[in-house]
């Protein structure tokens, strides 16, 4: 088989899938939904393994071209291209993998939800989209997969669309992440118009060139045109990977389904934006205040989401609360310039966050659809595989030592020391700090739920404390005094032994060949001498075993380990100190900030938002109503209607009046041109 | 005086029409020693008559253009594309009408013979260069359309709807004659590539040539509909069954433009700044008339009529920008608007049955609950229609409106483009009718699978061929630049 | 300037001239030369040698048409047939065959009227 044909169907299984089970639903049964899905993803995954090893084992060279020229205007390409290189690639096997994982996993967790296929359909379309956006090879395709991610996403986290805060998160998801988009089309246009071109290879080609070109966004303020363009793409990742302050919408899309929280809102979608930016590294690599930008906002993300997820009772919020500190952590590596680590991580991060969130799902199916971490406790006994894989999953979250997560989440902050930027000290303490928060959240999900008093025997006031509407909803009724958890059907704990076995060995073999070795060779672009991070690291790197020991000797490990020490005293051993530093902070009014997150969500929904209905309505009352409405549209209907009742009087069905129409047109004509002509002669 | 023999007539080029030809007389005897019962013989082979023509066709195609009958008759890529569109355009009439004729006693014969005498008449028009055989097409196709609208002859309204065609037909066609007899005199020849030679090296004169251009413009003002030679047009869609409604609105219109192309891209190019301002003014007037007049049917039929009338004056707008770019335009507008126009009356046809015309507005109503995808097939016909994006009416509309903004008619683009939003206007409402409105009538849809078959595909083409105009605008550019100065 | 609204001047002029002219010429002409003395006979339809009897304005059968259409169509036939056999010889075998493949075509015709049964008049 043809290479060519081989990339063209990666993307159409999974859209085959999604068609037959999202358009012939209502004729099929879930058990031919399911499999034809499965089989769609099947197929893509071990496609893209081939692709794959291909470019790792064999040497295959890149492909760039374009498979279908969709228009031509005036002059500029709008294609269908394919552009497959080893960072394609890797990101194509993640997609796949993950996906393949959450359609096995799905069927358990959706059996008995009446939309079975429709989901089936959404999250195949969903395999399709991302893979559309990670093997473009030009910005139209790239922003069509960008937006085809973000549609399935509202469509998803809306998926119960009956609950009134599923259709306020998915509405959320989808405004936030517009304001982003809106940068990104803006970039997109920059490049566009300096460039003149929207095919990859031809504007990084260039970039150099325009390294000093300015761009005046309004008189009297001339920029770097790639500082702008670089900032106005990076406000596109800040919407879709979730960074401060567009971060708003990542934990309410928890409303969604778990398995989909866990593949697109922990494992690919979520990451598109880290896949952007490495991709266009070129570009970042030319300005300073660029990287400088996304590593600070980076590491405020890094460091304040993970704060958050400390007070968290709800235990996707929590796993929520640590994908966005751990997007933070990759965003950091991108302004730190390092890219391939970046990337590492997003790929040890979709192992390991998939797996975390698998287990969250599975432990509300054990516990009948109660999220709240409260009501849990001492579940390792009922579900044991759940336990063993969570632990892995925290484990490798954590980064402990030779779990995947150590190796990638260290290169990071070893990366961040090298950097030379002036957000780098603020980013590197940001990361150091954030590791013991990591831990500490992490681990206090894990004793609650898994360790400790059995405490939905006793379940008292929690339920319905925090009068959540989840718990109002059919979905949500818990479980009983009598009840006790079950351990999931296999479907459910297959994929969460499978994600588990990278989320433990990926790291260890991958980090020399992804870091330090040629895999993206040629694919991300660093500038050795103003950025040497990644140079410095790969003097220091002697190898993953060394990389282990010699983490003993750095702070980062024992605030690992503190963490966890520090929430085993918390909440296994005296519960009263939690609740005694709870009391403190809620006096000095920290609690409530945490709680309130910050009023991001107030100053959107209160400031913004109001303020923009506002000015909707006077627009509306006087533009709309009055000017357009009134005197526009229904004023030219009234002419267009008048002139209509006129003209149709003249088909009066006398065919005398016809010849008669007829034989004056001629006459006219006929005077008028002859006219013409003998004036002229 | 050369004599001529069998040799000299070359006559191996016309071997569609001839075939067609003699299917035609084999149908027309075959049929009458059919009873009543076995009439589905005669239209099986009817179409296979019609494929195989379409085949022939195919086989025949060749950029280089080829000429027979002692220079008369011309087989070139505009003369063969046009053509198959005609087939096709024919297949699909009689696969939609199948049983809407069945129920109503239409399914005849005559009906059958006929319509292949129309479509070879069609296709005479297509391919002569030669003023008296283009007239002879002409006839062969108005003369079968006339007893084709009268066929329900118990119908007060077809007849009456006949009666006007052939009157107005027949002045038409005399104004016509008279103004290629103006030409003639002017040029003394009948040769579409002689008259244009002639024009080139200024001997003809210009007075007479161009009072024959007035009369021939006004001929084919009728034959297209445009305003003000359009009056027959909306009375004789009503009037006409349903499938001959299709018939007069989709393949003739491809027809009229090769015959303009012909006559007025070919012979007379010369004076084309003379025909582009008439047509220019028959333009405007189409699409304002058309458009603004189409808001106050409630009859779907005259409905389309109108929205036929406003699409000949896109057509025409395309002719008369006299470059290659506005030619290949109006081709492409032709060929997709013969699609269009098919799928739409196909699905008037589709909702009719015995005893019932699906022809008012209302009838649509709630279709989208009746039937929901042939609701998104009408849906798809209207979008196209009204030229939205994606479909291919958009694409039509677009090309013409690059072809007069190449050619700084700034204006006549922008008059286009606002008749063309007052034209969406009552496209939409039938959209709105079908999906925002209550059904009132129940019944199911009783037409045969064959005829839902291919009209859903036709609908789908009108998309797909949307999502990639590129290569149809290509194919039909090349093949009038083959065509237009063959240089024989 | 002013040439420009030529066209439309003689538009109406000869708009004036077409509808006005002869109806001026009829009646100026009629009055002059003409002598007006109306009698029964003059005022009656015209009716070839013998007196009117019926109303000029009456049916009659459709069959006719049909009759006289069929009537004009062999008898073209027949009008072609004579010069094409007097130059038979000149024009040889292609002259020969062209006429066969008319008259073939009209044999179709023949076929067709006839099981059509527009040949019998009841």
């Amino acid at each position: 088989m043809d290479m060519k044909t081989i990339y063209l169907l990666i993307p159409l299984a999974p859209l085959f899938g999604a068609l037959v089970a999202g358009l012939f639903g209502w004729a099929i049964s879930r058990r031919a939904a399911h499999c034809v899905t499965i089989a769609g993803v099947a197929v893509s995954f071990l496609l893209s393994a081939f692709v794959l090893k291909g470019i790792v084992l064999d040497g295959v060279e890149p492909f760039n071209g374009t498979v279908y020229t969709w228009l031509t205007v005036n002059g500029i390409e709008f294609n269908v291209g394919f552009l497959v290189d080893s960072l394609t690639a890797m990101m194509m096997c993640v997609v796949t993998f993950v996906s393949l994982m959450v359609h096995i996993y799905t069927i358990g967790y959706m059996e008995e939800d009446p939309g079975y296929n429709r989901f089936f359909s959404y999250i195949s379309l969903f395999t399709f989209s991302m893979l559309m956006l990670v093997m473009a090879n030009n910005f139209v395709q790239l922003f069509f997969g960008w937006e085809a991610v973000g549609l399935v996403s509202y469509l998803l986290i809306g998926f119960w669309f009956k609950r009134p805060t599923a259709t306020f998160a998915n509405l959320k998801a989808f405004l936030v992440n517009r304001v982003g988009d809106f940068g990104f089309l803006l970039g997109i246009g920059l490049v566009l118009a300096y460039f003149g071109t929207l095919d990859y290879a031809a504007v990084f080609a260039q970039a150099p060139a325009l390294k000093d070109a300015t761009v005046t966004l309004f008189p009297g303020a001339t920029w770097s045109l790639l500082t702008v363009t670089c900032i106005l793409l990076f406000i596109g990742a800040m919407g879709k990977s979730a960074q401060f302050p567009l971060h708003v919408w990542l934990p309410d899309s928890m409303e969604g389904p778990t398995p989909i929280s866990a593949l697109i809102h922990a494992a690919t979608m979520v990451t598109a934006g880290i896949f952007m930016v490495s991709r266009m590294s070129p570009l970042f690599e030319l300005s300073d205040t660029a990287l400088n930008f996304v590593l600070v906002i980076g590491a405020i993300t890094a460091l304040f989401m993970g704060f958050l997820g400390i007070i968290q009772n709800d235990i996707k919020r929590v796993v929520a609360y640590s994908t966005l500190s751990q997007l933070g952590y990759m965003t950091v590596a991108l302004g730190a310039s390092a890219y391939s680590v970046a990337v590492f991580h997003l790929m040890t991060h979709a192992f390991f966050k998939a797996l975390l969130f698998l287990g969250a799902g599975s432990v509300i199916m054990g516990m009948h659809h109660d999220q709240d971490i409260r009501n849990m406790g001492g579940l390792r006994k009922y579900m044991p595989i759940t336990w063993i894989t969570s632990l892995v999953g925290s484990l490798a979250l954590i980064g402990t030592p030779f779990f995947s997560g150590f190796y990638s989440k260290d290169s990071i902050i070893e990366a961040v020391a090298e950097s030379h930027l002036p957000g780098a000290s603020f980013a590197y303490f940001a990361v150091v700090a954030g590791v013991f928060i990591t831990a500490f959240y992490s681990f206090r999900m894990y004793f609650l739920v898994f360790h400790g008093k059995e405490r939905w025997m006793a379940k008292d006031h929690h339920a319905h404390h925090e009068a959540d509407a989840h718990d109002e909803d059919e979905h949500h009724h818990g479980l009983g005094p009598n009840d006790k958890p079950h351990e999931s059907p296999w479907v459910v704990t297959l994929p969460l032994v499978l994600l588990a076995i990278p989320s433990v060995l990926i790291g260890y073999f991958a980090i020399e060949p992804m870091l330090y070795g040629k895999f993206f060779e040629g694919v991300i672009f660093f500038n050795h001498e103003a950025h040497p991070a990644m140079e410095m690291l790969k003097e220091e790197f002697h190898g993953p075993v060394a990389m282990a020991l010699h983490s003993l000797q750095t702070p980062v490990l024992w605030l690992a380990i503190g963490g966890v020490v520090a929430s085993y005293v918390f909440y296994m051993v005296a519960p009263a100190i939690p609740a005694a530093i709870d009391r403190f902070f809620t006096a000095i009014g920290v609690r409530k900030l945490l709680e309130e997150k910050y009023y991001m969500d107030h100053l959107y929904i209160d400031g913004f938002a109001r303020f923009g209905r506002v000015l909707g309505t006077v627009f509306w009352k006087v533009g709309d109503v009055l000017m357009i409405d009134g005197l526009m549209v229904n004023g030219t209907a009234k002419v267009v209607g008048f002139f209509s009742k006129v003209t149709r009087r003249l088909q009066t069905g006398y065919i005398y009046h016809y010849a008669f129409a007829m034989i004056l047109g001629a006459l006219v004509l006929m005077t008028w041109w002859l006219g013409g002509v003998l004036v002229s002669q | 005086m050369n004599i001529m023999t069998w040799s000299s007539l070359n006559a191996g080029v016309a071997t569609p029409e001839i075939f067609l030809l003699c299917a035609t007389c084999a149908i027309l005897l075959i049929d009458v020693f059919l009873s009543d019962a076995k009439r589905h013989i005669s239209y099986v082979l009817t179409l296979a008559a019609l494929v195989a023509t379409g085949c022939l066709l195919v086989a025949g195609y060749s950029l280089q253009p080829q000429l027979a009958f002692n220079g008369m008759f011309i087989a070139d890529p505009l003369a063969s594309l046009s053509k198959l569109g005609m087939v096709v355009g024919v297949i699909l009439m009689l696969v939609y009408g199948r049983g809407y004729a069945a129920v109503r006693g239409l399914f005849r014969g005559e009906l059958f013979t006929l319509t292949l005498c129309a479509l070879l008449g069609m296709m005479v028009m297509a391919s002569a260069v030669n003023f008296v055989v283009l007239y002879v097409g002409l006839e062969l196709l108005s003369l079968s359309l006339y007893a084709l609208v009268a066929l329900q002859r118990t119908s007060s309204r077809s007849t009456e709807a006949a009666m006007k065609y052939f009157i107005l037909g027949a002045l038409a066609s005399g104004l016509l004659l008279y103004g290629m007899s103006m030409v003639y005199g002017a040029t003394q020849s009948l040769d579409v590539f002689v008259i244009a030679q002639k024009i080139a090296h200024d001997e003809a004169n210009r007075l007479l040539t161009v009072f024959g251009i007035v009369f021939i413009v006004t001929g084919l003002g009728f034959k297209l509909g445009a305003v003000p030679f359009h009056m027959w047009a909306p009375d004789v869609y009503d009037g006409a069954p349903t499938l001959v409604s299709q018939l007069i609105g989709s393949a003739p219109k491809v027809a009229a433009f090769a015959f303009i192309m012909r006559i007025l891209a070919q012979a007379l190019e010369g004076f084309a700044f003379d025909w582009r301002s008439m047509l220019m003014v028959l333009a405007v007037l189409s699409l304002v008339i058309g458009n603004v007049t189409a808001i106050a049917q409630v009859n779907i039929k005259r409905m389309f009529a109108y929205s036929t009338i406003s699409h000949m004056g896109f057509l025409l707008l395309g002719i008369m920008a006299a470059t290659p770019g506005g030619y290949a335009a109006a081709f492409f507008y032709a060929m997709t608007y013969m699609l269009t126009a098919a799928a739409g009356f196909g699905l008037i046809m589709l909702l009719s049955r015995e005893g019932f015309e699906a022809d008012q507005i209302a009838d649509f109503r709630g279709l989208n609950k009746r039937s929901p995808w042939f609701a998104a097939m009408m849906l798809i016909v209207m979008f196209s229609m009204a030229g939205i994006p994606v479909f291919i009416g958009f694409f039509a509309k677009l090309a013409i409106i690059q072809a007069l903004v190449g050619l700084g008619l700034v204006w006549l683009a922008v008059i286009a483009v606002l008749m063309s939003v007052i034209g969406a206007f009552y496209y939409l409402r039938v959209v709105k009718v079908m999906y925002f409105e209550d059904p009132t009538d129940t019944a199911p849809i009783a037409a045969g699978a064959d005829a839902k078959l291919v009209l859903s595909v036709n609908c789908l083409l009108l998309l797909v061929l949307g999502m990639a105009p590129d290569r149809l605008l290509t194919a039909l550019t090349t093949a009038l630049q083959f065509s237009l100065h063959p240089g024989l | 300037m002013l040439e420009n609204y030529f066209p439309i001047l003689l538009f109406l002029i000869i708009g004036l001239l077409v509808g006005v002219a002869p109806m001026c010429l009829g009646w100026g002409v009629g009055k002059v030369l003409g002598t007006n003395k109306p009698d029964a006979e003059k005022l009656l339809p015209y009716e070839c040698g013998f007196d009117a009897f019926e109303d000029a304005r009456m049916q009659f059968d459709v069959r006719y048409y049909l009759v006289a259409i069929l009537f004009i169509l062999f008898d073209l036939e027949v009008a072609f047939l004579v010069p094409w056999a007097l130059v038979l010889k000149d024009i040889g075998s292609f002259g020969f065959f062209s006429m066969m493949i008319f008259l073939a075509i009209l044999v179709v015709g023949f076929i067709y009227e006839w099981m059509k049964g527009a040949l019998e008049w009841e």
